[in-house]
């Protein structure tokens, strides 16, 4: 009984419910090859954040920061091509420009001692000002054919997009690092209590760091991806993206409080809310409107738990 | 300790201004002062409410989504009955801060997650109710417009209205019991139930005067611009936080003033003037404020840290 109530249950039951009502509303193209296609493209660059976001809010904390890094990591590819920079150098450079901006973060978190929550609001202004530094508010589209293919075909006798498959390799690499290993359990250990993983000699300084460190780098990878997808490099790229990630989080079932969550539950919520996303666009329905829906999901996803437990409260 | 970090504010703005007026004195004309003060109002008044949550160690993320709703449904209500309308604008913002204060005090849930949900639920009504419209100045009552440009005195409507905001809500948590119980649940939010403090009903009633607030800045953000759409106010909740937290109003809570956050205000919007005057590209303000956020909250911890040290030596003198 306690299986069929777990949180993913009910995430597989929505996951239903989405294709189900989303492709009777669009007309059955939903579930076609092409529909699945354009909703794995389109929730891929959220999803990918989502991954290491969902260890950060695991360990109790939060970076508001990463559709920020997005846009940075977007600005500087469209900067560093019109500078005549080959491809192959920028997108590695990229991504350790985001570890750094990741790292910003970590250091003002642990050894400033500074809130997540208030470091990763000024943050989000900081690497969203500087992607307007270095690119103004021109866009960059001429990247060659051979690069943009990436996000706008499929792999070649499948309709499987390639960022998808990236995903699916970063999710198999969070998932073992957080259910897996030594390091995933201090970081439950972390968002549980604290004061009792620094007692019982888990590095939390470090630990939280290297998340921070993570997840800047993965934000840059999904301003790769998201540049590549729309072949356009532009400063304002993702704005607002934070939202759907945390949303996705949430959803997924980890608590925003800490120690508790797991990979599977967020993977499925990014399906859910990607799917949901791509339902609503294709039904005409304006993407304000799918905000307004992605907020309540949000609100509905955190204060869940609250209701479950006041109705289940007594029978053990 | 507080009037020593609204000092330091005060110094600040006075060396940006003296370096900008010396590379274009027009900065300082009268009418140079008045753009500068305008600019501020706004955002001044958005301090206002965000100062008493923020006191209490919550944060209202959905400020400008607010602004936003209630200044589309000002402009819109206006056609109807021009006084309705003003009642109306701060009616929905006063409604936003109802269920703000409702969420965050039912569900025991962040402030910081509740209202990044109603910061994109309040955004998208506004797009609901909009449904892509825009109301220009010409839909308006010049007698309304009037409100946003005119002056008495010399003085700014707009100035006034913020100013005398100010003075009420700085008396409310100088000398009230129900302000000064503010800061001790952000002080420590524990020690205040158990000594008695109705925090619930204290946090709910922050919500609903930082939704107010954001309903009134609603209003005259119409009255300002003239123009409304559905994007009216978006992004302004980072200007509004940053200006607190630089005003010297502690992001841990239980410490700041409504003064302190105002010159804030006044302060990230003159150096936005600034970077214009000195033709340095607007591109650099985002950065600069970001920036400006970080440090005054690492500025703000090691302040708090150092009082903290002070005191444990101070008690561990006594007892010795």
């Amino acid at each position: 009984m306690k299986g069929l109530l777990r949180w993913e249950s009910v995430l597989f039951v929505l996951l239903a419910l989405v294709a189900v009502v989303g492709s009777a509303a669009t007309g059955g193209s939903f579930l076609t090859g092409r529909g699945a296609f354009n909703v794995g493209s389109d929730l891929a660059v959220m999803a990918l954040i989502a991954m290491p976001l969902t260890l950060v809010i695991v360990a109790a904390e939060i970076d508001l920061s990463v559709a920020s890094v997005l846009g940075l990591s977007s600005a500087l590819i469209g900067a560093l091509w019109n500078a005549g920079w080959p491809l192959e150098a920028i997108l590695p450079f990229v991504i350790v420009v985001g570890a750094v901006c990741g790292a910003i973060n970590g250091f003002l978190v642990t050894k400033l001692g500074l809130p997540s929550l208030a470091v990763t609001i000024g943050s989000l202004a900081l690497y969203r000002g500087l992607a307007f530094v270095v690119l103004g508010d021109q866009a960059v589209a001429d990247f060659p054919e051979s690069y943009t293919q990436f996000g706008t075909n499929p792999v070649p006798g499948t309709w499987i997009p390639y960022p998808i498959l990236l995903f699916a390799v970063l999710a198999v690499v969070f998932g073992l690092l957080l259910h897996a290993t030594t390091f995933g359990r201090a970081v439950f250990a972390i968002g549980a209590n604290e004061e009792a993983a620094r007692f019982s000699g888990i590095r939390v300084k470090r630990i939280k760091f290297i998340l921070f460190v993570l997840t800047g780098a993965v934000a840059a990878l999904a301003g790769i991806v998201y540049t590549l997808r729309f072949a356009s490099a532009r400063a304002d790229n993702g704005t607002g993206l934070e939202l759907e990630v945390v949303t996705a989080v949430l959803l997924g079932g980890v608590s925003i409080f800490g120690g508790r969550g797991t990979i599977g539950g967020v993977i499925l919520a990014a399906l859910v809310l990607g799917g949901l996303t791509d339902a609503l666009i294709l039904d005409d329905i304006a993407t304000e409107v799918v905000k307004l829906v992605t907020g309540i999901l949000l609100l509905a996803s955190v204060f869940a738990p609250a209701v479950t437990k006041r109705l289940t409260r007594g029978t053990p | 300790m507080t009037a020593v970090r609204e000092l330091g504010i005060l110094i600040a703005l006075a060396v940006v201004v003296v370096v900008t007026a010396v590379v274009n004195p027009l900065f300082l004309s009268g009418q140079g002062i008045r753009d500068l003060l305008l600019n501020a109002c706004l955002v001044a008044l958005l301090t206002v409410g965000q100062t008493m949550v923020v006191i209490t160690r919550n944060v209202d993320l959905s400020v400008g989504s607010v602004l936003g709703l209630s200044a589309f449904v000002t402009a819109d209500t206006f056609a109807v009955n021009p006084v309705l309308a003003i009642v109306v604008g701060i009616v929905v913002g006063a409604l936003c801060g109802l269920v703000n204060g409702a969420l965050v005090g039912l569900g025991k849930v962040p402030s910081l997650v509740v209202t990044l949900g109603t910061l994109s639920v309040f955004r998208g009504l506004d797009f609901m109710w909009a449904h892509g419209r825009q109301i220009n100045a010409a839909n308006l009552p010049d007698g309304f417009l009037a409100l946003g440009s005119g002056s008495v005195f010399g003085i700014p409507y707009l100035v006034i209205i913020t100013l005398v905001v100010l003075a009420v809500a700085a008396l409310h948590l100088g000398s009230y019991r129900s302000g000064r119980e503010l800061y001790a649940i952000g002080s420590n939010p524990e020690a205040a139930v158990l000594a008695g403090i109705p925090v619930g009903r204290r946090v709910f009633t922050t919500f609903l005067l930082s939704g107010t607030v954001a309903g009134l800045a609603g209003v005259l953000a119409v009255a300002r611009y003239g123009t409304v759409d559905a994007t009216v106010g978006t992004g302004l909740e980072l200007q509004v936080i940053s200006a607190v937290v630089v005003g010297g109003v502690a992001i841990f809570g239980g410490s700041g003033t409504v003064a302190g956050a105002a010159l804030g205000a006044l302060l990230l919007s003159t150096i936005g003037s600034a970077l214009e005057v000195v033709h340095i590209a607007q591109f650099w303000q985002q950065a600069i404020t970001g920036a400006l956020l970080i440090a005054a909250i690492a500025l703000d911890r090691s302040v708090a840290l150092r009082v903290a040290a002070r005191l444990r030596r101070q008690s561990r003198g006594v007892s010795a």
